[in-house]
């Protein structure tokens, strides 16, 4: 295999080192390379590479370390191409390193507006790759086009306000010839869009609100004026099906998050998967998982397409284990609701009717005085990728279980660029950064990684840790799952049955997803923890 | 919410050098709420080593470094900048002392000599906490008490100390597979073990690998002393805790 890639590189330099859509779509057929956000445009991230199998896993060691010049949090999933890794140094810093020492080429440093508003950090979760260009979203709302060689500029658009608390976070999705983002601030009173540009000039191609506006179907699911500023955002990337042109992403909350007084209604499209024509941006078809939601359960989590028997005969379906505490499968091609089942404790609802949408308990809403439900604010998951491997069959979700708030509401008054989330929802577990020390109950919450059969909703084994987690998850084709924690460990597991056949301490929180890649025949595995991104290989006597 | 009406008249509304009607206040409070807690809770003890309900700052030295934080930020952390004007920032400010004051003392006249005596006597506190050095470390510190929790919080706590354990001070118990007991103040815990400081000032790394049983305790660590002081004694001891400040390390 190795000799073929070289003579490869020999015979067709330019063509090879060019990322072109088409490697984009066939991303599982150089799995050497780590070509998008969540490993392919199908969103499984689930790699193809065996070198590293649950027999030798043990002998993994530390190769590099890449500290960032940076305190915030690391939540960016690298990009490799060709043996060269680039990813983001919180929050805007572009970074392109030697895959195999961890050696820097050159760093692009970008200085965010002072304007800029974010909710939850100074972070960029990653970027994208077209030709020779990169491309990331900023968090004062500018999407930048970056020469992959240089690290020079080459574009810089503004796609949203700042001012006005819109941001952007997430690692743009490339669909054909275009970039698409979605602007995050849904706790600043934004109304929420995506959009797509020229990948080459940075030329708006379409957009598509998030709210609907006057006039337009769903506009009524909005009380009065609360659609101008109901939330709505974007921050994790969608996913995309070629056959059926077709680019799925989750939308975030309706705000104000926990006061939903002002907001009457289902509060379309907020807390729903959204598939788009990826041409236009036209909506096709929605599917909301927590309609008129009044407990902050972005639908922000990453669409993963698979391609299943589903009671005899196959079909296009959709994985998604939702913050508000389900796991769903749908169809893809229509938005039909398949399943749904709770993998952690839910006390919001008392469950799913037969078309997905959750039966809800009056009494379990917030309220002045505050009331305990369950999952908490952050979700029974959260924005962290969960994983589908072909090879088990299995869909992995980090999830957290005894986890709840107590919920209260407050007045709710949108004055621009200020937060619009009026209420205080207090939890035993730190939403974000909290002590690095624990001493919680198992009662109080705890993480853990679920394996369930996507077929029959049922759970078939499970990986449980002493804290929560903000760690995604890696599955690949010699089944093993790669995963980390709060409490600062990197695991990998059996993925067939969750044992835990290696582990290296990282010294920091793990909020980010693992990704794998190969340099001259030789795998790697790297993971971002704390404020550092680690990455590790077999010794070499493998 | 009555009686922080009740203090905010009472006490003129004057925090700092600067003065609020009660409106200010409210109006503090609905910025705080709506801007301040997802990171540092309603209970303003979100980040780690800050706790804004109690006057404890990491920075801040006065209520106008505590505005200036609030406006600006403080580049390179999570603080961020916000859109408000001096006087929000400051009525922020004031909402944050009155949060500090609604929880202040219930018990009032004692004195702090004779609180002294009681800690080193009757009360025998010296067997489980420590103060500047001196006494057990089994319980919390509480060479700083008077900085951290108010004189209605302490009253509770000597009165009713199971009725309210914070997190830091829950103790851990283990028995090890050869039937060994091990137990001390839970420092920290993972998947694979538990840190403690044990009964005898050690810090341990105890392997859960290595327990058949194990346990977070949370009550009983300290008696009650609802019967076994006088109301003025209380009085007296609380006092004594209240007085207990920070220390100036040389």
């Amino acid at each position: 295999m190795k000799s073929r890639w070289l003579l490869l590189l020999l015979a067709v330099p330019s063509a090879w080192t060019q990322v072109t859509f088409d490697r984009l779509l066939e991303a599982n057929k150089e799995p050497q390379n780590w070509l998008t956000y969540s490993g392919t445009e199908m969103s499984q991230r689930h790699s193809l590479l065996t070198q590293i199998t649950p027999a030798n896993v043990k002998d993994l060691e530390l190769r590099w370390v890449f500290q960032a010049h940076s305190l915030e949090k690391f939540e960016a999933t690298p990009l490799v191409v060709n043996g060269i890794l680039y990813t983001v140094q919180a929050p805007n810093d572009v970074v392109a390193i030697d895959a195999v020492t961890g050696r820097i080429f050159w760093v692009y440093e970008y200085a965010p507006s002072p304007d800029a508003h974010v909710c939850c950090g100074r972070v960029n979760r990653g970027l994208a790759i077209l030709g020779d260009t990169l491309f990331m979203g900023t968090i004062d709302g500018h999407l930048l086009a970056i020469d992959a060689k240089s690290g020079k500029p080459i574009w810089n658009v503004t796609v949203a306000n700042a001012e006005a608390g819109y941001s952007l976070m997430h690692a743009p999705l490339v669909v054909k010839d275009k970039v698409i983002v979605g602007t995050a601030g849904g706790e600043f009173g934004i109304r929420g869009f995506l959009a797509a540009y020229d990948a080459r000039t940075g030329k708006q191609a379409w957009k598509f609100y998030t709210i609907p506006g006057p006039g337009e179907p769903g506009n009524e699911t909005w009380a009065g004026d609360s659609w101008m500023h109901g939330g709505a955002s974007i921050w994790v990337t969608g996913s995309y099906d070629p056959q059926l042109n077709l680019t799925y992403w989750g939308v975030g909350n309706p705000g104000p998050d926990w006061n939903s007084d002002v907001r009457a209604g289902s509060n379309l499209y907020s807390d729903c998967v959204v598939a788009l024509d990826a041409d236009t941006g036209k909506l096709k078809w929605y599917f909301q998982f927590s309609p008129h939601d009044d407990f902050d359960y972005d639908s922000v989590q990453v669409p993963v397409l698979a391609d299943m028997e589903w009671k005899g005969k196959m079909r296009r379906v959709m994985l998604w284990a939702n913050r508000n505490g389900f796991y769903y499968v749908l169809d893809r091609t229509t938005g039909e609701f398949l399943q749904g089942k709770p993998f952690t404790k839910v006390t919001w609802t008392t469950g799913l009717d037969d078309s997905g949408k959750p039966v809800r308990i009056a009494s379990a809403n917030p309220t002045r005085e505050g009331t305990l439900v369950y999952p908490g604010v952050q979700g029974g998951t959260n924005w962290f990728s969960p994983s589908y491997s072909p090879h088990t069959g299995f869909f992995y979700i980090p999830a957290w279980d005894n986890y709840s708030s107590v919920f209260s509401k407050l007045p709710a008054e949108y004055i621009e660029g200020r937060r619009y989330t009026a209420g205080a929802p207090r939890s035993p577990v730190a939403s974000l950064r909290g002590p690095q020390v624990i001493n919680r109950t198992e009662e109080e919450g705890y993480g853990a990684v679920r394996a369930f059969d996507p077929k029959t909703g049922v759970r078939k084994w499970e990986f449980k840790m002493a804290d929560v987690t903000s760690s995604g998850i890696l599955t690949t084709a010699s089944d093993l799952l790669f995963a980390g924690g709060r409490e600062g460990y990197f695991w990998a597991l059996d993925a067939r049955t969750g044992v835990e056949l290696w582990r290296a301490n990282v010294g920091g929180d793990v909020a980010s997803g693992a990704m794998t890649y190969a340099v001259n025949g030789r795998q790697y595995v790297s993971i971002s923890a704390g404020s550092s991104l680690f990455t590790f290989a077999l010794r070499r006597n493998q | 919410m009555r009686l922080f009406f009740y203090l905010a008249i009472t006490c003129g509304c004057l925090f700092g050098q600067h003065s609020f009607t009660v409106i200010d206040v409210e109006d503090g409070g609905r910025l705080y709420r709506a801007n301040c807690t997802i990171c540092h809770s309603a209970e303003g003890n979100g980040v780690p080593g800050i706790d804004l309900a109690h006057n404890k700052f990491r920075r801040a030295k006065d209520d106008d470094d505590i505005a200036a934080i609030i406006r600006t930020g403080i580049p390179g952390t999570a603080m961020p900048p916000n859109n408000f004007s001096d006087f929000q920032a400051l009525t922020i400010v004031a909402y944050l002392r009155s949060i500090a004051a609604a929880t202040a003392a219930t018990t009032s006249g004692g004195d702090p000599a004779r609180g002294k005596t009681i800690y080193d006597g009757k009360g025998n506190c010296a067997s489980c906490h420590r103060i500047r050095g001196a006494g057990s470390r089994t319980g919390p510190d509480l060479s700083e008490i008077g900085n951290l929790r108010l004189a209605g919080e302490l009253e509770r706590a000597i009165i009713t100390p199971d009725a309210d354990v914070p997190a830091q001070h829950r103790h851990f118990r283990g028995v090890t597979k050869d039937g060994a007991t091990i137990t001390g103040t839970l420092l920290n815990e993972d998947k694979y073990s538990v840190q403690i400081l044990d009964a005898k000032d050690r810090l341990v790394s105890v392997q859960r690998s290595n327990l058949r049983e194990s346990a977070i305790v949370e009550k009983g660590l300290m008696p009650a002393y609802k019967d076994k002081l006088t109301a003025i004694e209380l009085a007296d001891l609380v006092s004594y805790l209240v007085s207990l400040k920070s220390v100036e390390l040389k």
